[in-house]
């Protein structure tokens, strides 16, 4: 399967990525030693010099990272002629116990990614790089999960047999099987709604809030990364039902295609690059007490935090409204 | 906001005029980049194209075929099969067919002779695929022979050929009779080829073929969804492989892009020195250098791909024809669906694009670094 030209695409983006940010590492290393913004010593003047370079590796990898996404998702879906019983990425992910943990991953990486860079970007707001440990530290904490990821992907991609019959999403994000999907699928569709209309109000006035008053940023974080698991577990639960019209059918991958006018990437985008977002003014919040970034703070965490709200409104105005257009009716079934 | 557009507006009005003033060095660079995007995208579009195309082909073709074997040879199967595999729920159709190959040695090629009863053909009339007339330079009304299996020799009058927008799977076939394909080939009555079977839904078929092989345990059954997993497979395979011989190209080109990246002239040192003292920052000259690989890999790529899609689906892929789609004497002639899909794009991207980034940022980095006193002294 390592001859298909999407993977081998994928492997190479995550083998130069994992080289790029090993090479940061050993950087990082060195900063969190050496480091000293008051010394005018050569090996200091040599890493204030190579930071640059180092930002500038890191912002190309989590692009890559992102776009590797998007692309694994996609060559997931387009590969799901070649498998017996597959009918979606789902059934690709399935093929071997790897597929799973290397989506879970990349949305990791991603994450971790655009926080980091909202943090990098702060920092070189500063003239005396305040955060400099801490970014470097966090980029330590993100190579072992790309390291993982390159591993989990090739073996992913190595161990992929077409003779296997693997299982779609019809049996995985059914209520009655076992596992995190299923019991994701059998969540009442009038609980999973309520939480998920429950969240993104907490979200969407604790966002206002924060870029308002500028308060409460952590606050607007954590029900972020909530509203974000909760969107999840109700596209699962319900709001795909009403996409697809059908009310047995969970699938979370199938709305990706073009039969469903690609609702998918209308409703993953805006939500994921809301999260982002959230996290990004989430890092930058803590940091309005230091002197040197206080004006920055000030002015870029309720920018990051308004794009989040819009885009995170956008997402729920998106939802419902394929839920209110759709054909399917099942309030006699439900209420 | 406004501002950070602006300056990014400035940035690479600043760039494009320092492009246009070294044009022979970024013209190569851009000249190569271009030759790159296009031989991988002509290698994409077409092998997509053509597993487009066998999809649309098969999507009419019988969900099932069922062969039989004779010590595990393909052998001719009895009409009274038919009935010996009795009534299967949700098949909705099933016959035998009659088909085979006849060597013509005039032209040196093989024919596919098929029996189709639905064009009502006489025992004397046949209707053939448009290579077939090509290679043998006749039309409607013409007579075409075949020598039959005792050495007689039939003619045969073409009533039709076929219409060229099938040429990829019709370019060397012979529709005739029953009658005549069996006097021509000496298959006895009561005997076909192989049969076909039609099956309303998708998710029936693996158990009919499962039924069927238990009912008649000599006889092999194909699945057309097998056919299409494996033509899937099949093209990306030799696209792989393509790209894999490719990947020599490539990382030549990476360190042509490296080798232009780092080589900077003293002119270029001098321009960024000039751009340090006058204010700039190493951010900036980063900035700007982002810019000048942007608009050049933007333009290799648009450019490489318009004329890779130009020569695939307006110039038949000539560069590439032979290793992609196979040869043979009757070759079909056909025009491909045009056929765009952002998998192809973004691969091609990280074929291309992403390595000339990451080949171009250490000399970057080397270059904005530079200290202005340094270079102009």
């Amino acid at each position: 399967m390592l001859l298909n030209p999407a993977i081998m695409a994928l492997v190479l983006v995550s083998a130069m990525v994992t080289m790029m940010l090993l090479l940061a590492s050993g950087f990082a290393i060195q900063v969190i030693r050496h480091w000293d913004i008051n010394s005018g010593s050569e090996r200091q003047l040599e890493l204030e010099r190579r930071t640059y370079l180092i930002s500038t590796l890191l912002t190309w990898s989590f692009v890559s990272e992102l776009i590797s996404l998007l692309l694994f998702v996609y060559n997931a879906e387009s590969m799901s002629g070649q498998f017996v019983g597959a009918m979606c990425a789902t059934g690709v992910l399935n093929v071997n116990e790897w597929g799973w943990p290397t989506l879970l991953l990349k949305i990791v990486i991603f994450f971790c990614g655009t926080s980091w860079l909202a943090l990098n970007y702060l920092d070189n707001q500063g003239h005396d790089y305040p955060l400099v440990r801490w970014k470097y530290t966090l980029l330590l904490l993100i190579v072992p999960l790309a390291v993982a990821e390159f591993y989990t992907q090739l073996q992913h991609f190595l161990n992929m047999d077409p003779d296997v019959i693997t299982s779609c999403c019809g049996a995985l994000f059914s209520a009655d099987a076992e596992g995190v999907a299923a019991e994701v699928s059998g969540v009442e569709p009038d609980t999973a709604m309520l939480a998920l209309y429950g969240t993104g109000a907490i979200t969407l006035l604790s966002g206002v809030w924060y870029a308002r008053r500028r308060r409460g940023g952590v606050l607007f974080t954590l029900s972020g990364v909530a509203a974000f698991v909760v969107a999840l577990m109700a596209i699962v639960s319900f709001i795909s039902l009403y996409i697809y019209e059908h009310p047995h059918h969970h699938c979370p991958f199938c709305i990706l295609k073009s039969g469903h006018g690609y609702a998918g990437y209308l409703l993953y985008i805006p939500l994921f690059a809301a999260t982002a977002m959230a996290l990004g003014s989430g890092v930058m919040a803590p940091w309005k007490n230091r002197p040197s970034l206080a004006a920055a703070v000030a002015r870029d965490a309720p920018r990051l935090a308004w794009l989040a709200v819009s885009l995170f409104g956008l997402f729920y105005l998106l939802a419902s409204w394929y839920v209110m257009n759709s054909s399917l009716v099942m309030t006699g079934v439900w209420w | 906001m406004i501002d950070l557009i602006r300056k990014q507006r400035y940035l690479i009005d600043f760039t494009l005029s320092s492009l246009l003033r070294r044009k022979g060095k970024n013209l190569g660079l851009l000249l190569v980049y271009t030759l790159i995007v296009f031989m991988l995208a002509s290698i994409m579009l077409f092998t997509h194209a053509l597993r487009q195309e066998a999809g649309m082909v098969l999507q009419s073709a019988p969900e099932i075929i069922l062969q039989r074997m004779v010590a595990g040879r393909h052998a001719l199967v009895p009409a009274d099969y038919l009935e010996k595999m009795g009534s299967l729920r949700g098949v909705t159709d099933k016959k035998g067919r009659l088909w085979g190959y006849f060597y013509d040695p005039t032209v040196k090629a093989n024919y596919t002779m098929m029996v189709d009863e639905a064009r009502g053909l006489t025992a004397m009339e046949v209707v053939i695929g448009a290579g077939i007339a090509r290679a043998k330079g006749i039309g409607i009304g013409d007579y075409i022979s075949f020598r039959a299996y005792d050495g007689d020799a039939f003619s045969f009058q073409v009533k039709e050929i076929i219409n060229p927008v099938t040429e990829l799977v019709s370019s060397d076939l012979v529709l005739m009779s029953e009658r005549a394909y069996r006097a021509t080939f000496g298959v006895p009555d009561g005997y076909f080829t192989d049969i076909v079977l039609k099956v309303r839904n998708p998710r029936e078929v693996r158990k009919i073929a499962e039924k069927l092989s238990m009912r008649l345990p000599d006889t092999r059954p194909i699945l057309r969804e097998e056919i299409l997993r494996t033509y899937d497979s099949i093209f990306s395979w030799r696209q792989g492989i393509v790209f894999v011989l490719l990947a020599g190209a490539i990382l030549a080109f990476v360190i042509f892009a490296w080798d232009k990246a780092s080589g900077l002239s003293a002119e270029e040192k001098r321009e960024i020195g000039i751009l340090k003292a006058v204010g700039w920052e190493t951010a900036d000259v980063l900035r700007m250098k982002f810019w000048e690989g942007a608009v050049i890999s933007l333009s290799a790529f648009i450019l490489g791909y318009l004329s890779a899609y130009a020569h695939v689906f307006y110039g038949s892929a000539t560069l590439f024809e032979p290793v992609l789609k196979g040869w043979a004497v009757l070759y079909p002639e056909f025009q491909l669906t045009p056929f765009i899909d952002g998998l192809q794009v973004a691969t091609l991207f990280f074929f291309t694009v992403f390595p000339y980034i990451v080949a171009t940022i250490i000399p970057i980095w080397k270059a904005s670094i530079t200290d202005p006193d340094a270079v102009m002294r």
